[in-house]
């Protein structure tokens, strides 16, 4: 039989993503991708992937997996409370999220819920023996395409692994959590900041916003002061980037994520910058964000010197110690600083 | 100014096309924020086969700059009904660079009678269950159901975008005489492949969906078929002529589609 990872409990949205299907909104096809590139990035890297290459994105809650290959290096990345099975009527053991585990065969993995988070990353060394669409693993279920058939995972689904056995190495671990930043969201105003008041403007960038209960991979409806419009709310339709932030007649923004459409006809007052859409990618309904302005080129900046801590976090990680076993490379270290040896 | 090599080379080889009409540098045009990964570039703020053909002229032209090796870190472009979505990469190039250099192109004059794609569509109107709103249609234009048909046959339909959904076309150049705003109550489920018009326009539906458009007909093509290497049919730019057919037609030629053995080319003249 092959390797897998096979759901024995499904959790309330996981599915397959990568960095996004690009290169095709011109036919009308969103990107989709991760909503958090950052800790698919952490987690890819952890066990030894491309950064880019397609993990589970647990919505909320995520799933049992049992382990269906000799062994299995997974990297957990985000706020979980994990437990691991190890057979039938076995309790969960806690396990540590933000590092890799050694799993093997008839093991089951136990995700847990996302604490505080909407959102959290697990990757396999090797991969998913899934195919491409249209050059991406992404998850398109509004379409029915792309990850594991077109849909989130559910009970009884066996997610194909590029690998039997494990890969060769030590553990790792994150070396320091990694900053996502906590002041305002950042945004860059346009494209139709003219279709607003000063007002309207000033509403959106002073007040604070809540996460309404319609917030899922397409994006944030937000709930808090309305937002006066100047020239109306209707344009004739025009591209959605990443992040863009349209506010229909009632004045309420939403913000516009990963699966977003690639055309629409609502005014966008602003754009999300690209460096705080992680930090969208999390929020739960019912926390509360705020607004502030940022220009192009400081955005951009923010972009790169995100990019580049990214960078030191993967440079960073540390050989993670098994539960109860020595840490061999620690010992020696520390032997050669004192000049004793045992 | 152009200064880029590349992009000078790939603007020389479209110059080098005979029937080039250029749209010289007095069209105005507005760069509009998107962020730190895209800009916009309007040509206008309405629907009309000038503009659109001006944001399809520039959509070629970066991509043609692109293939010769300029234009670095621009990830793709979106075209639609009067503006250009240019989206980049923040880590390998930046807006301050990208927009002189598609200043420059336009500038340039750009080639608007490109080659583009003729495309049949095959349309059954005559089954009531795939044009519901027919009669409704020619009450509310003053015609016979027969004229209406007749007028959607002969409009000179050119995609102008798509977009709502993966492979559905916004088709501009329906008859005048056919223009009505959309249903003010939009239907929960519009059947897969279904016709419709509104505005100034026609589409066909690539999934079943909800849809708030005029239903005149179905067409037995799929616009969406992931089992296509290239799964979507249609592509902005294209021109699309409406041939009415039976519904035996239809039901044979379906069940091609369905089985995966139409010959889709028998459909596509490149012009």
């Amino acid at each position: 039989m092959s390797a897998a990872l096979k759901v024995v409990r499904a959790g309330l949205f996981d599915t397959v993503q990568d960095l996004g299907r690009i290169g095709f909104m011109a036919l009308g096809m969103p990107t989709a991708g991760a909503m958090d590139r950052i800790a698919l990035s952490l987690a890819n890297a952890l066990c030894g992937n491309a950064v880019g290459m397609a993990g589970l994105e647990i919505g909320v809650m995520g799933p049992d997996l049992l382990v269906e290959a000799d062994s299995l290096r997974i990297a957990l990345v985000g706020p979980l409370s994990p437990g691991l099975i190890d057979g039938p009527d076995a309790p969960a053991k806690p396990i540590e999220s933000d590092r890799t585990h050694l799993l093997k065969r008839g093991q089951i993995l136990r995700m847990g819920m996302v604490e505080g988070s909407s959102t959290a990353y697990l990757a396999v060394a090797g991969g998913f023996a899934l195919p491409p669409f249209m050059g991406s693993l992404s998850t398109y279920a509004r379409a029915g395409i792309g990850g594991f058939q077109g849909r989130k995972l559910a009970a009884g689904d066996s997610l194909p692994l590029a690998g039997d056995q494990a890969p060769s190495g030590d553990e790792k671990k994150l070396g320091h959590a990694f900053d996502y930043g906590s002041g305002p969201i950042r945004i860059v105003w346009g494209p139709q900041d003219d279709y607003f008041s000063e007002a309207g403007r000033n509403t959106f960038v002073t007040s604070e916003y809540r996460v309404s209960k319609e917030a899922d991979r397409m994006g944030i409806r937000f709930e808090g002061p309305t937002i006066e419009h100047a020239k109306g709310a209707d344009i004739i339709s025009d591209g959605i980037g990443p992040g863009a932030i349209q506010v229909p007649g009632a004045g309420l923004p939403i913000v516009l994520l990963a699966d977003r459409q690639t055309v629409g006809g609502y005014s966008k007052i602003a754009t999300v910058a690209s460096a705080d859409l992680p930090r969208l990618g999390g929020l739960l309904p019912g926390q509360t964000v705020r607004f502030t302005p940022v220009s192009v080129e400081q955005a951009e900046a923010l972009r790169r010197d995100q990019e580049a801590r990214l960078q030191r976090a993967i440079a960073d990680f540390k050989v993670a110690r098994p539960p109860g076993g020595i840490d061999l490379a620690r010992l020696y270290e520390e032997n050669l600083i004192d000049g004793v040896v045992y | 100014m152009l200064t880029n090599p590349a992009l000078v080379a790939a603007m020389a080889h479209s110059f080098a096309i005979p029937s080039f009409r250029a749209i010289l540098a007095d069209v105005s045009v507005r760069y509009l924020s998107c962020g730190d990964t895209a800009f916009t570039i309007e040509f206008g703020n309405e629907i009309s086969p000038e503009i659109n053909g001006r944001v399809m002229a520039l959509h070629a032209a970066i991509g043609r700059a692109k293939q010769a090796g300029a234009l670095g870190g621009v990830v793709e472009t979106v075209p639609t009904m009067r503006s250009l979505m240019v989206s980049y990469d923040p880590l390998t190039t930046s807006r301050a660079s990208l927009e002189p250099e598609i200043e420059g192109l336009i500038a340039r004059g750009l080639p608007t009678d490109m080659a583009g794609r003729q495309v049949a569509i095959p349309c059954c109107y005559d089954d009531p269950e795939f044009a519901p709103d027919l009669e409704e249609v020619a009450e509310r234009t003053g015609k016979t159901a027969e004229q209406v048909i007749a007028a959607h046959l002969a409009s000179p339909f050119k995609v102008y975008m798509l977009g709502f959904m993966p492979g559905l076309p916004y088709s501009a150049g329906l008859d005048p005489s056919l223009v009505l705003p959309r249903r003010s109550q939009p239907r929960v489920r519009v059947p897969r492949s279904s016709v419709g018009i509104a505005m100034n326009m026609t589409t066909i539906y690539p999934f079943e969906s909800p849809g708030g458009w005029h239903l005149i007909g179905r067409t037995p093509l799929w616009m969406f078929d992931p089992r296509r290497e290239q799964p979507d049919f249609l592509a902005p730019g294209d021109r699309l002529f409406f041939q009415r057919i039976d519904r035996k037609t239809f039901d044979r030629i379906a069940r091609e589609v369905e089985a995966g053995t139409l010959d889709w080319s028998t459909l596509v003249r490149e012009t």
